[in-house]
């Protein structure tokens, strides 16, 4: 028996799929239409700083008078919603879901607004092969973070990326435009290959890397005012040589912000358009 | 995805889907010439693959509501989201057996579904909402599992 392929059948696919899925794409770009630039932050591991330098940026950028969204792409442990002290519910109308309001009026959304307190992320799906589909429901979320979410007009967007690769390469397919990328490591060898790796991941997927944010970098005595040592070595300036980026800074570790941490924002703010 | 009648060499219509309700689902499509209908049954696992997209095979009957993937799927917290309605006075009534029917919705989702009835009612000029009101809309819709 032979028969005509799916390709030589010029009626259209009569399931719609890929249709949608483009009608899906069309929905992030209309969304992101109006803003300026955005603006992804990543890291290799976790519990380096990453949420805490998308919450100074968006704050730093914000009281210079741009319009800043804050969208938490960390699903699984979301943080950087409680530092803008940005809280739900989310307001829904007919044209979307309204973000919450943070420190020095930014925008927000985050999986924190979702999930019950202490709750991890968990999906109404049936218990076998779940990671087979997992993956494919989170990046799903993060696309309707982006084209269901009331932006309005933004200067510019912050994208808290999950720790690892796997955050960069789904933000790129969604926003081809990214303006660039900001990598955050601590100064230890550990922390430079890994996140050498994702910054890897990201130079493949065509993202710009803007520049190396090493956090923890020394601990600041806040009675001698002397910066100590924590972490050794210095991935900051190794990963800035390795991408051709400017190290934005280097932000010892301290209770309070400190003089560091408002310069690498100020420098970082700079950056953008 | 296409199918195409052997017998006539024409590439078959979308008809309807249906879900049973049990993680499966099936979709019906029918030649143009010779009326001949086939189903196109699909497992668990496949269905969850598609609907993990947040797409529909054979597209959509209402346009996507904000953040539909999300709030259909996510085991969230019940207070998350305050969905806007139409104006007090526009609004249907719910009978006692619509709103018991309401309820058991997952609160999380809860609010969306409770606008796309409202919305229903609205458009059609239905001022009681009963379990009838939400079978057909459910019907017209395309509203699998709600």
């Amino acid at each position: 028996m032979s028969f005509r392929g799916y390709f030589a059948l010029s009626g259209t696919d009569r399931s719609a799929l890929g249709a949608q899925v483009e009608a899906q794409r069309a929905r992030v770009r209309a969304r992101l239409a109006d803003v300026r630039a955005v603006v992804a932050v990543l890291s290799g591991k976790g519990g380096v700083g990453k949420s805490y330098v998308s919450a100074g940026l968006a704050v730093g950028a914000a009281r210079e008078g741009r319009a800043v969204g804050v969208l938490d792409a960390d699903l699984r442990s979301p943080t950087v919603a409680r530092l803008l002290e940005a809280h739900g519910p989310l307001h829904v109308t007919d044209d979307g879901v309204h973000p919450a309001i943070g420190t020095a009026g930014t925008r927000v959304v985050s999986s924190d607004h979702l999930l019950a307190e202490g709750q991890p992320l968990t999906w109404r799906e049936p218990e076998a092969e779940r990671f087979v589909w997992r993956s494919t429901l989170e990046t799903g979320a993060l696309r309707e973070f982006l084209s269901d979410v009331v932006w309005g007009p933004l200067d510019l967007l912050v994208i808290d990326l999950p720790p690892g690769a796997d955050g960069v390469t789904d933000v790129a397919a969604l926003v081809p435009d990214l303006y660039g990328a900001v990598a955050v490591t601590i100064p230890s060898d550990e922390s430079r290959r890994s996140v050498e790796r994702t910054l890897r991941a990201a130079s493949n997927a065509g993202i710009r890397v803007l520049g190396i944010v090493e956090n923890m970098a020394g601990y600041h005595c806040p009675e001698c005012r002397m910066v100590r040592p924590l972490f050794a070595g210095d991935a900051g300036a190794q990963l800035a040589r390795a991408f051709g980026a400017p190290l934005l800074g280097s932000i010892p570790f301290s209770p309070t912000p400190s003089p560091q941490f408002a310069e690498t924002i100020a420098r970082t703010v700079g950056l953008l358009p | 995805m296409k199918f195409l009648c052997l017998e006539c060499d024409r590439q078959m219509d979308f008809e309807e889907r249906q879900q049973s309700g049990d993680g499966t689902f099936g979709a019906a499509f029918r030649c143009p010439q010779c009326g001949r209908a086939v189903a196109m049954l699909a497992n668990p696992m496949e269905s969850q693959l598609v609907s993990s997209l947040g797409v529909k095979i054979g597209g959509r009957t209402l346009d996507p509501q904000p953040m539909e993937l999300v709030r259909s799927r996510v085991e969230g917290r019940d207070d998350a989201f305050v969905d806007a309605l139409p104006a007090r006075s526009a609004r249907p009534r719910w009978s006692p057996e619509a709103e018991e029917r309401l309820t058991r919705a997952p609160t999380f989702v809860r609010g969306m579904i409770k606008k796309i009835y409202v919305e229903y009612a609205v458009e059609r000029g239905i001022d009681l909402i009963t379990p009838a009101v939400m079978d057909r809309a459910r019907g017209d819709l395309g509203l699998e599992g709600m």
